[in-house]
């Protein structure tokens, strides 16, 4: 078993002149080679986390190890300049006396000649840098300069690669590019990354574990999806995209809503009555039917989709994504079928486990029978427990 | 993989101290610096403690209300009289496309290169009784009087001369600051060009009239030079007296301590009124405000500002040149200027590497120091930038006859005694070098591999060397026409440009001091026109780039 590249346990970090603590109590392991990302809203703490690990904020209490070794804790504390971690900075800190050779040469100053020489040629061959090398920063386009950016930091090849907010400071498309890009590169290097950001789809589509941060604290890490779809807290679910609940009532194993009949897996708590299932907008389909139980408030065009807001039996407003070809009028009634096989159930804050639907929509009384049509796409009812 | 999430220690919260951190060792050079700073005054209080019979007697002399009340008066009608002058050749070298607008505009803050005795020579050998103009007009037209050239008429005029520059730097700055959509908004809202102009624009150039004003009231209050010569006797002028007169120190001490009040609560009320009216400050620009094409008014201006600006040029240097070739025709014996011009440039580049290297660490630490440090070193900061030359000079010289015998008359305490009064104005410009400076640099170096130090010499230090080399020369500039530090510290017998025109002028000399005066100009003038091109040149860039 390796020992991990990076781990925190109990970290806390106040600034001065602050209330809060900026990190509070955090315990976290990055395995060798994944690409793990911290997502949470700015000011959340995930940037200083960031630079406790490269070693230019010094931790309060707790400790952190870099591959096995105490880098922070217990009155040892390692300069950023003896950990070997790559840091790509939010502005990239490119140093604006130097030309792109010589900024990702600038960390190799302890090879030989023509070792770095070597280096700082293979790395402009892997970012498609090498008809700018003698460019100064300021000559080069945004892309260009994260690019940059990540080569210097790659340089030495670090035991870890930092990535704060990559992508914040380049325009919607090319922050598209890039990302691509990135991903390509990490991967074929194989670095193990730590990529610090507010944005969920960049968290979500680059990563291989989420960390969700809020107020400080780490509320889960978990993979891409299981973040998304199975949040551990409300909070959670809220950070990582529209959260619709519907509310929905417990008797014994077998809860009723307005989305249909569902069995409380892991139902340990078989006090509540209450609970609350996470729909995301994409996780229904609207289809017009006289005797739904929603009704279509607002519709808003957003390109490639549409996004109706649909107001529930229950007086809930559920806000949905759906592909164009579902055209619905303000005003219509729709019948919510739900295409995912399993919901979040919260009870409070918390998730208290998940729900599988038995039954789609409750209709009325005589409708209730009604076999599912074939363009059907909710999966098969799977039991309980 | 183990991740706490809340948890226990949430409830039980892990005592967690918050170690207090000493200083570095940078850090704590700069506050050595910053109480070094603190001396002088710190002496003169002492003194006047000493002696307080003595400082009270000063002080509750009805005459020292008289020459406070000039002081102030004097002070406010000259930095008045600077915004009238400022405020609309300002306007003209930013707003309006006259021809050769930018050689204009360097043109019209020139003036602040000549040293205000120097202008006070200038003022007083041709308008005064035994004047080139007396001279010429008694020769000419029979006139043998003049109106009075001293007195307050002179030093009003003399110190507005040389002061307005100040405040036209800082108008111009702020008009370029200001974003032109506030005055494109107020003319879509109906209102005129002239209404724009009061209700937006000088609102909003309001700080920078503010602090340009500051800056010419500071420097009369402290003008000891071109009083003494114009014969106004004003705070600093009798605290010269009490010192050379007398040979109790505490009057002395305690009218210059009434004069450092005066000084630090106008700083005091400028900061504070700078923290209230902190909405004034606009963002820079990215747009340039469009100029307008010059009307009948602007050339009028222009042709009223090289006026201005020309008689405050060529005042001194037609009087010292009148001077010179007069005492050619009469075959006069000058005294030689070359060792006094090696003296001053010599003891001026000297003081100007040891206030900037003295500037570094503290512009360092308050950078990039922690909070409380900025703070810390902010107070004998400010305290050391209202301190009166005069003052300065006063409390060294009788600090270092009573305590440090070795170092009184030296070369190495008029340095110190240079570099404390400098120190203010070089920590501004290495501070203004090292904000551009992003912190993550140095981070990036330190992930890099790189120590501290390291980082330091091959980041930070090949950053700001042109900005240091260019406050190395500000610093070189103001002390190279410094007087009254000079005139005080310097050890018995050594001359400088400076010292030699105080001398000549003192004894009516005025050919003695036209050869130093030419020299002085053209030291002063030249690479202030260069700096300022330099200046000007890369605003233009940063805006276009």
């Amino acid at each position: 078993m390796h020992a991990p590249a990076v781990r925190l346990a109990g970290v806390w970090k106040w600034y001065s002149g602050q209330q809060r603590p900026a990190v509070r109590d955090v315990w976290l392991e990055v395995r060798v080679g994944e690409l793990l990302a911290i997502l949470g809203p700015s000011g959340c703490g995930k940037t200083t986390t960031l630079r406790l690990i490269a070693g230019l904020e010094r931790p309060d209490a707790g400790s952190i190890e870099i591959a096995g070794a105490l880098v922070a804790g217990s009155d040892r504390f390692i300069p950023p300049e003896g950990r070997g971690t790559g840091l790509v900075f939010q502005d990239y800190a490119l140093f604006p006396h130097l030309t792109v050779e010589e900024n990702i040469a600038f960390g190799l100053f302890r090879l030989s000649r023509a070792e770095r020489r070597q280096r700082v040629e293979e790395l402009l061959r892997l970012t498609g840098l090498e008809p700018y090398r003698d460019r100064y920063p300021h000559q080069l386009s945004g892309g260009q300069q994260q690019r940059v950016a990540i080569a210097r930091a790659l340089a030495p090849r670090p035991s870890v690669l930092l990535l704060d907010e990559p992508f914040a400071n380049l325009d919607a498309e090319l922050r598209q590019r890039m990302r691509e890009e990135l991903r390509r590169l990490l991967r074929e290097l194989g670095v193990t990354v730590v990529l610090v950001t507010h944005d969920r789809d960049e968290a979500l589509s680059l990563a291989d574990r989420v960390a969700v941060m809020l107020e400080g604290a780490i509320l889960q890490v978990d993979t891409p999806e299981r973040v998304y779809h199975e949040p551990k807290t409300r909070e959670v679910a809220r950070l990582l995209g529209q959260a619709n609940f519907v509310p929905a009532r417990v008797v014994g194993a077998v809860g009723r809503s307005d989305l249909g009949l569902f069995a409380l897996e892991e139902g340990r708590n078989t006090a509540v009555e209450q609970v609350e299932l996470l729909i995301r907008p994409r996780d229904v389909v609207l289809e017009p039917h006289s005797d739904g139980l929603g009704v279509v408030v607002d519709r808003r065009f957003v390109g490639a989709e549409v996004v109706y807001r649909v107001l529930l039996r229950c007086g809930i407003t559920l806000e949905t994504s759906q592909p164009p070809s579902v055209e619905l009028a303000i005003g219509d009634r729709v019948e919510v079928r739900c295409n995912r096989a399993r919901l979040a159930a919260f009870a409070g804050s918390e998730r208290i486990g998940l729900a599988a639907l038995l039954e789609r929509v409750h209709r009325s009384a005589a409708d209730s029978v009604r076999s599912s049509g074939p363009r059907d796409e909710a999966p098969a009812v799977s039991e309980a427990d | 993989m183990r991740v706490r999430v809340s948890g226990p220690a949430l409830e039980q919260p892990v005592v967690v101290r918050r170690q207090w951190r000493a200083p570095a060792l940078d850090e704590l050079v700069a506050i050595v610096i910053a109480l070094i700073a603190l001396g002088p005054l710190a002496y003169l209080v002492w003194r006047s403690w000493q002696g307080s019979e003595n400082a009270l007697a000063a002080l509750q002399h009805p005459r020292t209300v008289t020459l406070l009340l000039r002081s102030l008066g004097l002070a406010a009608a000259v930095a008045g009289t600077s915004v009238l002058l400022a405020l609309p050749l300002a306007w003209l070298t930013e707003r309006v496309a006259v021809p050769g607008r930018r050689a204009l505009a360097i043109l019209f803050a020139l003036p602040m290169a000549v040293p205000s005795y120097l202008m006070a020579y200038a003022v007083v050998a041709t308008l005064g009784p035994r004047g080139a103009l007396a001279e010429l007009t008694g020769r000419v037209l029979g006139i043998e009087r003049l109106p009075e050239i001293y007195g307050f008429f002179g030093a009003w005029l003399t110190l507005t001369l040389v002061t307005y520059p100040y405040v036209y730097l800082a108008v111009r700055a702020s008009l370029r600051g200001i974003d032109p959509s506030f005055e494109d908004a107020a003319r879509l809202l109906g209102r005129g060009r002239l209404a724009t102009f009061w209700s937006i624009t000088v609102p909003l150039l309001r700080p920078g009239l503010v602090s340009g004003m500051l800056l010419v009231a500071l420097y009369v209050l402290s003008d000891f030079g071109a009083i003494a010569i114009l014969r106004y006797p004003t705070l600093t002028y009798s605290i010269y007296n009490q010192y050379r007169l007398s040979f109790d120190r505490a009057a002395a001490a305690g009218l210059a301590l009434l004069l450092v009040a005066c000084t630090s609560l106008l700083v005091l009320g400028e900061r504070q009124w700078r923290r209230r009216a902190a909405f004034f400050r606009t963002a820079g620009s990215s747009r340039p405000a469009p100029r307008a094409r010059p009307s009948v008014w602007a050339w009028g201006l222009a042709g009223f500002g090289l006026l201005i600006s020309g008689v405050a040029l060529g005042l001194p240097a037609g009087v010292a040149l009148y001077w010179w070739l007069r005492a050619r025709r009469l075959g006069e014996v000058l005294p030689g200027v070359s060792e006094s011009f090696v003296h001053s440039l010599g003891i001026s580049l000297a003081a100007a590497i040891v206030t900037v290297a003295l500037a570094f660490p503290v512009a360092r630490a308050i950078v990039r120091g922690a909070s409380r440090l900025t703070r810390l070193l902010d107070l004998p900061l400010w305290i050391a930038y209202s301190l009166p030359g005069i003052v300065l000079a006063l409390a060294l010289v009788s600090l270092s006859a009573q305590f440090l015998p070795i170092l009184y008359q030296t070369l190495p305490l008029l340095l110190l005694g240079y570099a404390l009064r400098f120190l203010p104005e070089a920590v501004g410009t290495v501070r203004a070098v090292l904000v551009q400076q992003s912190p993550r640099w140095e981070e990036a170096a330190r992930t890099l591999g790189l120590r501290p130090w390291q980082a330091w010499f091959r980041i930070q230090l090949p950053l700001a060397l042109p900005g240091a080399l260019s406050a190395v020369l500000l610093v070189f500039l103001t002390t190279v026409k410094e007087l009254p530090v000079t005139l005080l510290l310097s050890p018995i017998g050594f001359m400088t440009l400076a010292t030699m025109i105080w001398n000549a002028t003192a004894d009516a000399y005025w050919s003695h001091a036209a050869l130093p005066t030419l020299l002085l100009l053209g030291t002063g003038v030249i690479p202030m026109a260069f700096l300022s091109w330099w200046e000007e040149r890369s605003v233009r860039r940063g805006r276009e780039g």
